[in-house]
């Protein structure tokens, strides 16, 4: 349970006891069944890095134009002088 | 009724005057007004841009008409497309209240190219949150139904997609493909759904879930209006880095009917306990009609397909706990007040994102974290390359391989409400071809007792997803499954 509480916070996930409890049986569950994989020998395997090789066609490095900031900003009502609007970033 | 033709029959329709892409508009308009009481497919109708869009498309068509210039099959055609594609201007959901009121500022590259052939948007579909699901049970803004039968789900997450063109209220619409969500629903409703190579269509405002495993697909009535759509769809992308650089597939598909020379693999472990009779007498009856038209049948062997399932379910979550980590009140959705920075994080984060979203991102951040990480995440990226090697050897044999692409027919709505485990075993077909990053095709091949359609997957080499569209385009030339339609 414990552990549960320590995976929500690491997630940013606000739950309360009885949803900490419910998520603790499911993924106990789910852990079981993917445990099937530690049966499998993969000492001489790579882990799969990317789908296809010649992944990443990185674009050059050239600045393009922004969004303008008030588009930016139309999706939030917590905005103040042209920024975010945010609560203090520690507690008080 | 016009809504009843197919895409490229009312294409020509169009292109020979018989009514106007405005008309065809209004008629898809009017029919998703009366049957969506009944089925939800639409998250978001644009009915006045979608009018604005058709009177463009019908200038256009009669500017191109005097000039007697070519003309797209797509122009004046009317989309649907799954809310989880931003549409400058058009809600975007995704299924989840953490993202209720956001109007995206830019457009997918997938919908663009369809917009600048001419395409007209008329909505955004219902998908599970976030695309994580199996039956749009996960959205929060209600299930969509199942157009043969409304007491069932149409599968997922692409299930608006597929229960509105299975519903013929529009001949296309897009759909996302991270692990099955294209190919299910598109099972489940008896239509096309094709599921690229993982690299062929742009990423770029797809809302990100596995970013390993994410593509974005096209579900329609048959195999030649798929690749219609999709071979516009295709394609490099300076805003997707992973997009590849590979020659294009043809937009048309011959109509002959002769698959000579073609060999099919049938890959045993798909054949498997389980697996609801019905769908396995169906899917083999329609692999003898390959054969009748001369493809080669060898029976093949994808030995580490049973773990494609708890390789999946490692993968997927912890892109998907690294991806939503954007979802934080701050900049677009919603925000719950708290004391300071964090609590307002976890205080929305906690309240807003559904079930299904909070238990894989939970799985995703454990598989992640310090100690567990070479265990689960590790050992899974290991067994991805068997299972991808075991798809390269197959290929050096055969073309395609056949299979299911569910276990089972569409099933009840509630059915797996309280057991995720066995809602995941709903992928377990579909999720291999994804992990491979091979493109994977679903259409349909009869029906069960239940008068529920049954769908075959056949799976193909990268980049050739003409020879998947080809064989099921020369299966659909044969067979009139794909024609048949719901009583509503």
């Amino acid at each position: 349970m414990e552990e549960v509480q320590h995976i929500a916070m690491l997630a940013r996930l606000e739950l309360t006891g009885e949803e900490l409890e419910h998520y603790r049986e499911q993924l106990s569950a789910i852990l079981d069944h993917v445990a099937s994989l530690q049966q499998l020998d993969t000492t001489s395997v790579p882990p799969m890095s990317a789908v296809f090789s010649g992944d990443s066609h990185l674009r050059v490095d050239k600045s393009r134009p922004p969004l303008p900031p008030e588009q930016i900003l139309g999706n939030t009502p917590h905005k103040t002088e042209g920024q975010f609007k945010i609560p203090p970033v520690f507690e008080k | 009724m016009i809504t009843d033709l197919s895409l490229l029959e009312a294409a020509s329709a169009l292109q020979r005057g018989e009514f106007s892409s405005r008309e065809l508009t209004q008629s898809c308009l009017e029919r998703i007004a009366s049957l969506e009481p009944q089925l939800h497919a639409f998250l978001h109708i644009a009915q006045e841009s979608a009018l604005e869009q058709a009177d463009a498309a019908d200038k256009k068509l009669s500017e191109a008409r005097r000039l007697g210039l070519p003309l797209s099959s797509l122009l004046g055609i009317p989309l649907a497309v799954k809310d989880v594609l931003a549409v400058e201007g058009c809600p975007c959901t995704c299924g989840s209240r953490i993202l209720e009121g956001y109007v995206p500022p830019f457009t997918a590259t997938a919908v663009k190219r369809l917009q600048e052939a001419s395409m007209i948007i008329i909505g955004k579909t219902n998908t599970d949150e976030f695309a994580m699901g199996s039956s749009t049970e996960n959205s929060a803004y209600g299930v969509t139904h199942n157009p043969w039968d409304k007491s069932r789900v149409p599968g997922g997450s692409s299930g608006g997609s597929a229960s509105a063109v299975a519903a013929r209220v529009i001949p296309a619409a897009l759909g996302t493909d991270t692990g099955g969500s294209v190919r299910q629903p598109a099972s489940f409703c008896g239509v096309t759904g094709l599921k690229p190579t993982y690299g062929r269509v742009s990423r770029y405002g797809l809302v990100a879930y596995g970013s390993s495993l994410d593509c974005c697909g096209v579900l329609a009535r048959d195999a030649a209006d798929a690749a219609a759509v999709f071979s516009v769809m295709q394609g490099r992308d300076p805003l997707d880095a992973t997009t590849q650089d590979v020659p294009a597939i043809p937009v048309a598909l011959n109509n002959g009917n002769d698959l000579r020379g073609v060999r099919i693999g049938i890959p045993k472990e798909y054949f498997i306990e389980g697996i609801q009779p019905e769908v396995e007498e169906k899917v083999r009856a329609a692999i003898a009609v390959l054969t009748s038209l001369g493809a080669q049948v060898v029976e093949v062997s994808l030995p580490h397909t049973k773990y494609a399932l708890p390789v999946y379910y490692l993968i997927a979550p912890a892109e998907a706990s690294a991806n939503l980590a954007r979802y934080d009140g701050i900049r677009y959705g919603p925000r719950i007040e708290g004391t300071h920075l964090w609590d307002v994080f976890s205080k929305t984060r906690g309240t807003k994102f559904g079930d299904e979203v909070t238990r894989r991102i939970m799985l995703g951040t454990y598989a992640l974290s310090a100690g567990y990480y070479d265990a689960f995440y590790g050992q899974a990226q290991k067994v991805r390359t068997l299972i991808k090697r075991d798809f390269e050897q197959v290929f050096e044999q055969v073309d395609a391989v056949a299979c299911p692409v569910a276990p089972t027919t569409a099933f009840p709505i509630g059915a797996h409400s309280d057991d995720p485990l066995a809602m995941y075993l709903e992928d377990v077909f579909t999720l291999p071809a994804n992990l491979a990053g091979v493109p994977g095709l679903s259409f349909p091949v009869g029906f069960d007792a239940n008068g529920l359609p049954v769908g075959m997957q056949l799976m193909g080499k990268p980049f050739r997803e003409d020879i998947l569209l080809q064989m099921a385009h020369t299966y659909q030339q044969v067979t009139d499954w794909h024609k048949q339609k719901p009583k509503l």
